[in-house]
């Protein structure tokens, strides 16, 4: 049974040695464009469901909905999808602590749902969010949004929606900070092998 | 063969000589010398009279896959001692000549100590009528201790008529006291520790009731009565007080009660599963103090051998019982000599004369517990005291392993035993 | 940590942490037709029942299974002492199998500790129930029960009544509750509550309906009519009239508290019928609840693997 510590990203991280890329506005203008290419996309807003992967993809998920929701005049479902569980690389580290699943109220059958997280990397965690959204329902269609992509796929899979490319070496890490998270917005790179 | 022995502390005391010949320590001064002896450098090593135990299982016969009377009079001779007084819950009971008789001869083709069997009180140790302590006693085995252990006599009136009947040839009741009722299903010490490890409990009032009604009907009876391997606080104000009446009473101690406590039980490893329970150190404490003042006569090892698969089981199902005839003398060491509360001349009291005195072999051809002078027969045994080792149950002469210090370091070692002027041990090794 | 083989294992944090992911695991497979998840597909669990309890047994193997792994039932009737399959050799059978966690049940307290701790299994060890001494998963659930319903346990408190000196239930749930910040009380006759129980972290009383008007919760344990014969009280008639959950007691209850029972009831002895199917009993949301603690304790000694082992 691990003690539950501090996970990937939480506020104490060390932070040392890292420099930023990315500052509040330019974060909001990513998310303010996204928005609209997710609208643009779909033809409107219609069947959206937007599920951010914990923990920092669901503030960014809230973010995408209410600028979604302020273009076209009403709400869009947004909630959590916790991958914890399906993840392939569970045997390879303590176990961690789940996160929270929050499935809107609708559902998801039949919808455009579309899956944010923070840092697009390995593509392992879009991997298993997929088989999570198997277990929920069957969407008419899944797409991909990341706030930051940084390259270095293991797996076929690729973002719909990226706010910043961002190449990296492997030797780097990247971090996104969060207001609701950290207390302010930023995305830092650093010199640690830290992973996504 | 002659030896001549150099050197030695004797009883811890003073660096002196010692010859030994034809059996019998010859002469002990300064500045010995013995042409064509045999010599033995002895230069901080202590010398004592051979130990004696009052209290072994032999195992023989019956549970020969735990032990049997050669191997465990070898284990014996290594651990210093020349006499064991075997105990009679075999297979046959001992509870006949006969079966005395055997166990008497098998110690003697064994050779390392002297076997004096125990005979049971009651037939086949079932506490319902006497056995035939009279013809074990003229039996050439000698039987003059008696005793159900591993049963408590716990009727009052067959121990009334035991205590009353062996006054005819000088014999003792030696009682293993627990009232079994008391105690139906027991695993550990009844205390704060059992009922959060979900082990019975065995309360130290039933040993400490049938104590007391011993000693007063001994008293009553005139006669005497000796306590099995005494493991409470209360039992030894008990004894300590039957004693201040001027009642015969004699009691003994093992060495893993001097040494070890309860909670070695929330392991739940079975070799710490014996019977009477490892109690607290309150009562560690006090059986030291009963020893060191006597009120506790002696050190008896209840030497209990059991295969590995009666103590690789879940703690329910193992058998009770340690082995004790290897370590005694270290643990005794650690227990009372090095803590001070008594010396070399106290051990040699408490592990050689007075459990020959009680077992009633210190007269005659075969005399044990004699003290270390001329003219008296050479049981001895020498130790080196600076010698620490880590104990091993799979190196001990003993057929099985189930000791109690397995891993512990404990210090003393014996270098050499005699037997009647013949070493049974040289070097710390069995000749 | 390796093995789950008592509550007082678990510290605050573990113990929370536990709870939280069962309620995870509920709000997962709770209403959703799929009720799998992948998480231990792969390994294997291996249910070592030395005692028969097909509750128990049933929960664990739920639990497994809705985590994908592959389940084992290892009924071994008899032990060492009944001369059947010893415990050591039982253990390197398994160990042979590849079992990477074994949930035993055994009427020996101490026999998980063992399996643990001998060096002849690799795998997880979960107690199930040994002896008199814990069942330490009961305890969780019905932490987990009680939270649900009051919340936050801190400063909660919660009667046990009932045979303590032969309960595991009644060890363990003392120790986490103590742990989560409750006050626990336990009632019972004196010659049903162990030596020493003064030094365990509750409170101790003789009377049940002062104790009922101050608490949250009242867990009932199993009481058997058995007991009688070995002169733990005279007769089942005056042990329900002193100790049972009747109706009079239950309209002692302060009106939110919660009636618990770990099962099975022995209706009319220490609780009546009436009570037990009361709207305030939870004892079938206990049931429940088994199977997301026991999901929960699988998920986190197991699926970390070989990391977890390393450490």
């Amino acid at each position: 049974m691990p003690s539950p510590v501090s996970r990937v990203g939480s506020p104490t991280r060390d932070l040392t040695g890292s420099r930023p890329v990315l500052e509040a506005p330019e974060i909001s203008r990513a998310l303010t464009r996204m928005a609209h290419e997710l609208v643009e996309r779909n033809k409107g807003a219609a069947d959206l469901v937007l599920l951010g992967i914990p923990s920092r993809g669901v503030p960014l998920a809230r973010r995408l909905a209410e600028r979604i929701a302020a273009a076209e005049g009403h709400p869009i479902p947004v909630g959590a999808l916790d991958v914890t569980m399906y993840r392939d690389d569970l045997r390879l580290r303590p176990a961690r602590a789940l996160e929270h699943t929050d499935i809107p109220p609708g559902g998801v059958d039949g919808k455009i749902v579309v899956l944010v997280d923070d840092v697009l990397f390995s593509g392992r965690t879009v991997r298993a969010a997929l088989t999570a959204l198997d277990d929920v329902g069957r969407p008419r269609a899944v797409r991909l949004a990341v706030l930051v992509d940084r390259g270095h796929r293991e797996l076929p899979i690729r973002a719909d929606h990226v706010g910043k490319n961002i190449p990296t070496s492997m030797r780097e890490s990247v971090k996104v900070l969060l207001d609701e998270v950290d207390g302010h917005d930023a995305v830092l790179i650093g010199s640690e092998e830290g992973v996504a | 063969m002659n030896w001549l022995i150099k050197g030695a502390r004797l009883l811890g005391g003073e660096s002196t000589d010692l010859l030994v010949r034809d059996g019998l320590v010859a002469e002990i001064d300064r500045g010995l010398d013995a042409p064509g002896a045999e010599r033995i450098d002895a230069d901080g090593l202590v010398i004592l009279p051979g130990l004696v135990d009052l209290h072994t299982h032999l195992r023989e016969p019956g549970r020969e896959d735990a032990e049997t009377v050669d191997s465990g009079s070898q284990s014996a001779a290594l651990g210093g001692f020349t006499a064991v007084h075997a105990m009679a819950n075999t297979d046959p009971v001992a509870d006949t000549a006969g079966v005395v008789e055997q166990v008497w001869r098998l110690g003697r083709e064994a050779g390392y100590v002297d076997v004096r069997p125990v005979g049971a009180v009651t037939v086949g140790l079932r506490g319902e009528r006497l056995a035939e302590l009279g013809a074990m006693a003229d039996s050439p085995a000698g039987v003059r201790v008696f005793s159900d252990d591993g049963h408590c006599v716990s009727d009052a009136v067959l121990m009334r008529r035991a205590l009353e009947y062996v006054k005819a040839f000088d014999g003792v009741v030696a009682q293993h006291a627990q009232e079994p009722r008391l105690t139906e299903g027991a695993q550990m010490n009844e205390g704060e520790l059992s009922g959060r490890l979900g082990l019975r409990g065995w309360p130290a009032v039933a040993e400490e009731a049938i104590i007391a009604r011993d000693v007063l009907l001994a008293a009553h009876v005139g006669s005497r009565v000796h306590i099995c391997h005494v493991s409470a606080a209360g039992s030894v104000e008990i004894i300590r007080w039957a004693k201040s009446k001027g009642w015969d009473v004699t009691a003994e101690v093992t060495p893993h009660h001097l040494l070890l406590t309860d909670e070695l039980a929330a392991t739940y490893d079975p070799r710490y599963k014996v019977n009477p329970p490892l109690r607290t150190l309150a009562d560690v404490s006090a059986l030291r103090e009963g020893l060191a003042d006597g009120t506790i006569d002696i050190v008896a090892t209840d030497h209990a051998p059991h295969p590995v698969e009666d103590k690789e089981s879940e703690w329910d199902a193992a058998a009770m019982g340690m082995l004790g005839l290897e370590t005694a003398l270290s643990v005794v060491q650690a227990a009372m000599v090095d803590t001070g509360l008594l010396d070399w001349t106290g051990v040699a009291d408490r592990m050689s004369y007075r459990p020959a005195r009680i077992g009633r072999c210190d007269t005659g051809p075969h005399a044990q517990g004699r003290p270390v002078a001329a003219g008296e027969p050479a049981n001895l045994v020498l130790v080196d005291p600076a010698h620490a080792r880590t104990i091993s149950g799979r190196e001990m002469a003993s057929l099985s392993h189930n000791t109690p210090f397995e891993g512990m370091k404990l210090p003393g070692r014996v270098v050499a035993t005699f037997l009647r002027g013949r070493p049974t041990v040289l070097d710390g090794v069995l000749r | 940590m390796r093995h789950l083989l008592s509550a007082a294992d678990l510290s605050r944090e573990q113990a929370t942490l536990v709870l939280d992911t069962a309620a995870e695991m509920a709000h997962l497979t709770g209403g959703r037709a799929v009720k799998k998840l992948p998480t231990l597909r792969g390994r294997t669990v291996v249910n070592l029942f030395f005692e028969d309890s097909t509750r128990t047994r049933t929960s664990f193997e739920l639990a497994a299974k809705r985590l994908s792994a592959d389940v084992v039932n290892f009924s071994a009737k008899g032990s060492s002492l009944s001369k059947g399959e010893s415990l050591k050799d039982t253990a390197l059978t398994l160990a042979a199998m590849g079992a990477d966690a074994v949930v035993v049940r055994h009427s020996a307290s101490g026999a998980p500790h063992r399996l643990a701790h001998s060096g002849w299994i690799r795998a997880n060890v979960i107690n199930a129930g040994d002896g008199t001494h814990e069942h330490p998963t009961q305890a969780l659930l019905d932490a987990f029960t009680m939270r649900n319903h009051l919340g936050e346990l801190d400063g909660r408190r919660i009667a046990i009544v009932g045979d303590v000196l032969h309960s595991r239930v009644a060890r363990s749930n003392v120790l986490l509750l103590r742990t989560l910040g409750a006050e626990v009380t336990l009632v019972a006759p004196p010659t049903l509550l162990p030596v020493g129980v003064g030094a365990w972290p509750c409170e101790v009383s003789y009377e049940l309906d002062p104790v009922l008007a101050k608490s949250d919760a009242v867990m009932m344990l199993r009481v058997q009519r058995e007991r009688m014969n070995a002169a733990f009280f005279p007769s089942a008639r005056e042990y329900s009239r002193r100790y049972g959950l009747d109706a009079r007691r239950f309209g002692l209850l302060p009106d939110d508290a919660l009636v618990l029972h770990p099962g099975p009831m022995n209706r009319g002895m220490e609780i009546t019928a009436d009570v037990a199917d009361s709207e305030r009993s939870v004892i079938v949301e206990q049931v429940t609840n088994g199977v997301y603690v026991r999901m929960a304790v699988l998920y986190l000694l197991l699926a970390g693997g070989e990391a977890e082992a390393a450490s």
